[in-house]
C-alpha cells in the first residue's frame, strides 16, 4: 500500500470527489427543509427549494408591480457596475503605485510608509467619511471598495518588483535601458499576471465591501436587495442572491485565471 | 576600443577591507581571467567594472574616461544565473537590446527597423547554435543553452567591454568545453575586452591572454576583516583562437 500523499485519483474520481461535498449539502439542506417545514408549512427559514424556484422565477422574470423592473437583473447590473469600476480603477491606482515604488527608490521613500499606514485604516470606519464627503450615489460605494483593495495590492505588487532578480535590472541597464524602458520592457510584462493573481486574491474583499456599501445605503443592487427582504425573513430571496454572488465571482476567477493562463504563458508553471 | 585603467582602487565595506590598493593596466582586446578563494574581492572587482559598485577609493577608467558610477551598454555582461528575461522568448531577449537602442521612447520596434533587429538577432542566434530554439522560453531551455543566449544578448549590443561573472560555473562539463569555444570565437569577432570570474584553474589559463588571482596577503587573526585582497599574480599568456584545443578539452 502506497503513502497517502503518493495516492493521487484520476481525472474522474478527482472530479467526482470534488463534486461530493456539494450533493452532499444540497441533499442536507433539502432533507433539513423537509423536516422543518413538516413540522411548520409555514416556516420561513429554510424554504423548499420549489419556494426558491418560484420567488426566483418572478425576481429574474417578472416585472416588479410597483417599479415595474425586473429586479434581479437591475440589482445586478447595478452591483456589478460598481464592482466593476472599482476593479478597474484599484488595478490601475496599484500598478502605478507599486511601479513607482519598486522601480525609483526616491517614490519608495516619499509614497512606501503613506501606503503602509493607508493600508491599515479599516476601510468600513470611513465608510461615514465617504457617505458625507462623496455623498450617497456611486462615488462612495466605487471609493470604498478602492479604498479596501487598493493599498493591499498595491503593497504586494511592490514586493514582487522587488523579488525581481537584480541581475535582470543591470542586464537591462547594460543593455541601454532607460528608467522608462526597464519600466516598460522588463517590469511591466512581469507584473501583469501577478496583478491577475492580486486581483483573484481580493475579490473576496471587493464584494465584501460592496455589499456593505449596498447594505448601507442604496437603492439597488445584490447587497441591498439581501439587507432589505431580510426585514421579512425572505430566505427564499437571499438564497438565490447568495448562490448567484457566489457564482459570479467565481466565473470572474474563472476569467481572471483563463486569461493569466492564454496571455502570460511564460508565466505558467512547467507541466 | 577599450584600455582599462585600474588606479589604487580601494573596496571598503564600514572597516571591513575587500579590495586593497589594485592597480592595473589592461590593454584593448584582452581576456583577462581572474580566479581567487571565494570572499576575496573578485565579484566585487567585476561589480566596480560594471558601475554597480563605485570604488572607496581610486578611480575605474576606461580609454581614458572615468567610468560612469552606473551599469551602461558600453559593458555588457553575463552573469551566473537571472541574466534573462523570463517573459521574453529567446529571440525577443536578444532583440532586447537593440530596440531598447533604436526605439528610447516606446522600447520596442515596428516595421522595417523591426525587421532589421530581427534579422540581426537571427544572425547572432546561428552564430551562437541557438536558432532552433528562437521560439522558446528561457524557462524551457538547458543552462548551456540560457548562458548562450545571454552571451548573445549581451554581444549584439557590441559593448567595449564584456563582463563575465563565473558564466559556465554552473554547466557539466562538456557543455562547458563548447562554451569555451564559443566565447573565443565571438571575442574573435567582436573587438572587445573581456574580463571573466572563474573558481576554475584549468579554465582561467584555457582561455585568458592575462590571468589575475585575486589573494589577502595580510592576515591579522585578531582582526581577520582589517586587510583586504590583492592581486597576487599577474600573468601573461599565450593568445588563444577558437582552434586551439583548450586545456579543459584535453583534460
Amino acid at each position: 500500500m502506497r503513502r497517502l500523499i503518493n495516492q493521487h485519483p484520476g481525472r474522474g474520481s478527482a472530479l467526482a470527489l470534488g463534486v461530493l461535498p456539494f450533493v452532499v449539502l444540497l441533499v442536507l439542506y433539502v432533507f433539513a427543509s423537509q423536516m422543518r417545514l413538516a413540522d411548520n408549512p409555514d416556516d420561513k427559514l429554510l424554504p423548499s427549494p420549489a419556494t426558491i424556484a418560484t420567488t426566483f422565477h418572478n425576481y429574474a422574470f417578472e416585472e416588479d408591480r410597483r417599479s415595474g423592473n425586473v429586479l434581479f437583473w437591475v440589482d445586478t447590473w447595478a452591483s456589478l457596475k460598481r464592482i466593476g469600476a472599482a476593479l478597474a480603477i484599484s488595478a490601475t491606482l496599484a500598478m502605478l503605485l507599486a511601479v513607482g515604488i519598486g522601480v525609483v527608490p526616491r517614490l519608495r521613500a516619499l509614497l512606501s510608509p503613506l501606503l503602509s499606514t493607508i493600508a491599515m485604516i479599516p476601510p468600513l470606519a470611513i465608510l461615514p467619511v465617504l457617505f458625507i464627503v462623496l455623498g450617497l450615489e456611486e462615488t462612495s460605494k466605487i471609493a470604498l471598495i478602492v479604498i479596501g483593495i487598493a493599498p493591499c495590492v498595491a503593497r504586494d505588487l511592490a514586493l514582487r518588483v522587488g523579488e525581481l532578480p537584480k541581475e535582470q535590472i543591470i542586464k537591462a541597464q547594460t543593455l541601454g535601458a532607460s528608467t522608462w524602458q526597464v519600466i516598460l520592457r522588463v517590469v511591466l510584462p512581469q507584473l501583469w499576471p501577478r496583478l491577475i493573481d492580486a486581483m483573484r486574491l481580493s475579490m473576496g474583499s471587493a464584494w465584501l465591501f460592496l455589499i456593505a456599501a449596498e447594505a448601507i445605503a442604496s437603492t439597488e443592487g445584490l447587497g441591498y436587495r439581501i439587507f432589505l427582504v431580510r426585514r421579512y425573513l425572505a430566505m427564499d430571496v437571499i438564497l438565490p442572491y447568495v448562490i448567484w454572488i457566489t457564482l459570479l465571482a467565481v466565473l470572474a476567477d474563472l476569467a481572471l485565471r483563463l486569461l493569466r493562463a492564454t496571455a502570460f504563458r511564460w508565466a505558467e508553471p512547467e507541466r | 576600443m577599450a584600455t582599462v585603467s585600474v588606479r589604487n582602487v580601494w573596496k571598503e565595506y564600514g572597516a571591513q577591507v575587500v579590495l586593497e590598493n589594485l592597480r592595473l593596466e589592461i590593454a584593448d582586446h584582452e581576456f583577462v581571467t581572474i580566479i581567487g578563494a571565494s570572499g576575496c574581492g573578485k565579484t566585487t572587482f567585476l561589480k566596480m567594472l560594471l558601475g554597480m559598485e563605485q570604488p572607496s577609493r581610486g578611480q575605474i577608467l576606461i580609454d581614458g574616461q572615468p567610468i560612469r558610477p552606473e551599469p551602461d551598454p558600453d559593458r555588457g555582461v553575463v552573469f551566473q544565473r537571472y541574466s534573462s528575461f523570463p517573459h521574453l522568448t529567446v529571440l525577443e531577449n536578444v532583440m532586447l537590446g537593440l530596440e531598447l537602442k533604436w526605439a528610447r521612447f516606446a522600447g520596442r520596434l515596428f516595421g522595417g527597423a523591426r525587421r532589421a533587429a530581427r534579422a540581426s538577432a537571427l544572425a547572432m542566434l546561428e552564430s551562437v547554435g541557438l536558432a532552433h530554439s528562437r521560439d522558446r522560453y528561457p524557462a524551457q531551455l538547458s543552462g548551456g543553452m540560457q548562458q548562450r543566449m545571454s552571451i548573445a544578448q549581451a554581444v549584439i549590443c557590441r559593448p567595449k567591454i564584456l563582463l563575465l561573472d563565473e558564466p559556465f560555473g554552473a554547466l557539466d562539463p562538456g557543455v562547458t568545453a563548447d562554451m569555451h569555444q564559443l566565447i573565443l570565437k565571438l571575442w574573435a569577432e567582436n573587438r572587445m575586452t573581456i574580463f571573466m570570474v572563474s573558481h576554475d584553474i584549468q579554465e582561467s589559463f584555457a582561455l585568458g591572454t592575462r590571468l589575475l588571482t585575486f589573494d589577502k596577503v595580510r592576515h591579522d587573526p585578531q582582526a581577520p576583516e582589517a586587510y583586504g585582497a590583492r592581486v597576487t599574480y599577474d600573468m601573461r599568456l599565450a593568445r588563444k583562437t577558437s582552434e586551439t584545443r583548450t586545456v579543459g578539452a584535453t583534460a
